[in-house]
């Protein structure tokens, strides 16, 4: 490590040129690391708040980062049951595969975050659920439940927002080099294409991400997670349903072969899933495949929602809304 | 009686660690566990009323004009031994690192950090040895940004520390407070602290302002002085 430049060393890793470049002091490419550390001396060291076996040790850790293959990955998720807040037994054993839409109702306050962060930090019966989860039918290997690149789940909620202040197109790329894609900017351009096809109100990559409509967040949101996060388990939290096409959304969540978590009451969301998860008491009291009666149903309810999109258009356009309406069959 | 174990917490103002620690010692103490909290804070706090309205003992120091992380330092021992009269199993220490130079973390004594979702991508890369040097860092607040910056923030914390593992935990919900207690769980037994050492040194200034001169001048520089550089456009 000490022979190689600076230049040569920032090159083969990334993480440690990105780390190295926080420090405020000039960093020639053509001397080597221990070189540099020698000609900055103690009071800069002090000033730049870690001493020189500190940051050896940093940039050791961050190369051995950078070689790590990714994790393997995520093929199903399986859940053994615990208990519920009463103390009965949950008698559950659930598998979701990737790919799969899995819907999870109940009353606020049933459980349903517990059941969410039990499968978030991989839980091993040392929850208050006592729930186990297991990764491609095996316990989690020790050591891997709580590294960063093992983030098991992202989550997509209503109340989540873009509080960064850059364009579309400038965030989107420095999410796209922090995951390491060869190409950002044309992985980048992929994922605001995708956003725009789920929204019916596109938007130009130049534009703030502060300043996109509730519908384009979540348009770019659910973009985003799909092409852009390591997460292999995407978690919707009662997402609105304006502005964005809800199957569109699930169709290429599935299409990444994401394993599709949404807490919703939402009948279009919920009856989309192949199976739902009913929450009670802090348990998982029952598991519903939807069926077929259902999932005709579904297409009836669907032909209700594109009837309400289509009076919400005609009203956007100033129209009137006084002819008689017909049941939307 | 043995001491108590150390975990000291420190974060920037407002981040959540009050938020975090009381839904964290909440699932320690439902475990049967005695656990007490030593607040640091400047020139005010009302924490100690949330503790104590949880049942949990709360001593409060007050750094007034002091630097607080010298304050902190200079009392952590006599915190230590107040835990102990107390019968705690568990002290967490809670100290606000208002200068991002701050650094109260001690060798051999479990290190957390909480940094705040909201603050910005970029404040990793601002804060020093309180989160570089850190074993557990903890981000709050990630409830209301999205995944996607969650996971540019993340990445930045693992360049500032790539030693720790980072949990998100939201003080609200307690989510992700399972995980912070996991890790606080495996705390060593801190035993006595004389002798110990600071993992990094703390931000220090001997200078006339220090020991209270309010004048501005060239003739008050004396001491340990450091002068800015400047470029000029032509």
């Amino acid at each position: 490590m000490s022979a190689a430049s600076l230049g040569a060393l920032t090159r083969a890793y990334p993480r440690v040129g990105a780390f190295l470049a926080t420090f405020p002091v000039p960093r020639p490419d053509e001397i080597g690391l221990d070189a540099w550390l020698d000609g900055l001396g103690e009071e800069t060291l002090a000033d730049l708040g870690m001493t020189r076996p500190q940051i050896l040790d940093h940039v050791r850790r961050l190369q051995q980062e950078d070689r790590q293959a990714g994790p393997e990955p995520v093929r199903a998720v399986t859940i053994l049951g615990g208990r519920d807040k009463l103390g009965r037994a949950e008698a559950v054993e659930l598998t979701i595969r990737a790919g799969e839409i899995v819907c999870i109702v109940g009353p606020t306050g049933s459980g349903k975050s517990r059941l969410l962060a039990d499968i978030e930090c991989l839980a091993q019966g040392d929850t208050p659920t006592g729930r186990r989860i297991l990764i491609n039918d095996a316990p989690p290997p020790p050591g891997s439940r709580f590294a960063p690149e093992r983030k098991l789940v992202a989550q997509l909620s209503q109340t989540m927002n873009f509080v960064v202040d850059l364009t579309v197109a400038e965030f989107v790329a420095m999410h796209a080099s922090c995951r390491q894609v060869a190409d950002a900017d044309a992985v980048a351009e992929r994922v605001i294409a995708t956003a725009n096809a789920l929204t019916g109100e596109t938007f130009a990559p130049t534009v703030s991400v502060t300043q996109l409509s509730g519908g384009q967040t979540r348009a770019l949101m659910i973009a985003d997670a799909a092409l852009l996060s390591a997460s292999p388990v995407v978690l919707i939290d009662e997402i609105e349903n304006a502005g964005v096409d809800r199957r569109r959304a699930l169709d290429l969540l599935v299409a990444e072969d994401k394993i599709v978590l949404i807490s919703t009451h939402d009948p279009l969301l919920a009856l989309r899933g192949g199976r739902r998860l009913v929450i009670r008491h802090g348990g998982i009291a029952e598991i519903i495949t939807t069926s077929a009666a259902e999932r005709a149903n579904l297409l009836a309810l669907e032909r209700v929602d594109a009837g309400l999109m289509d009076i919400r258009e005609r009203l956007r356009r100033g129209e009137r809304i006084d002819d008689a309406l017909e049941p939307w069959k | 009686m043995a001491r108590p174990r150390l975990v000291t917490v420190a974060g920037s103002p407002s981040v959540g660690k009050t938020s975090v620690i009381l839904r964290v010692l909440d699932l320690l103490a439902a475990e049967g566990q005695k656990v007490g909290v030593a607040k640091f804070d400047s020139l005010s706090t009302e924490d100690d009323a949330a503790y104590a309205r949880r049942g949990i003992p709360v001593s409060v120091g007050l750094s007034g004009g002091l630097c607080p992380d010298h304050f902190f330092v200079t009392n952590i021992e006599a915190c230590l031994e107040w835990g102990q009269r107390q019968g705690l199993d568990l002290l967490v220490s809670e100290s606000a690192g208002l200068c991002n130079r701050c650094s109260p973390h001690i060798e051999g004594v479990l290190a957390v950090c909480v940094v705040d979702a909201l603050a910005g991508i970029h404040t990793p890369k601002k804060i020093g040895p309180m989160l570089r040097l850190a074993d557990l860092v903890v981000i709050t607040k990630g409830d209301i940004v999205s995944q996607a910056e969650r996971e540019v923030y993340a990445y930045n914390v693992r360049l500032a520390n790539p030693r720790a593992p980072v949990v998100f935990c939201n003080g609200i919900t307690g989510q992700g407070a399972t995980e912070v207690a996991f890790h606080l769980r495996a705390a060593e037994d801190t035993g006595g602290l004389e002798g110990r050492r600071l993992r990094f040194s703390m931000p220090s200034a001997v200078c006339p302002y220090c020991v209270g001169e309010t004048a501005i001048g060239e003739t008050h520089h004396r001491g340990n002085v450091k002068t800015m550089r400047f470029e000029d456009q032509r």
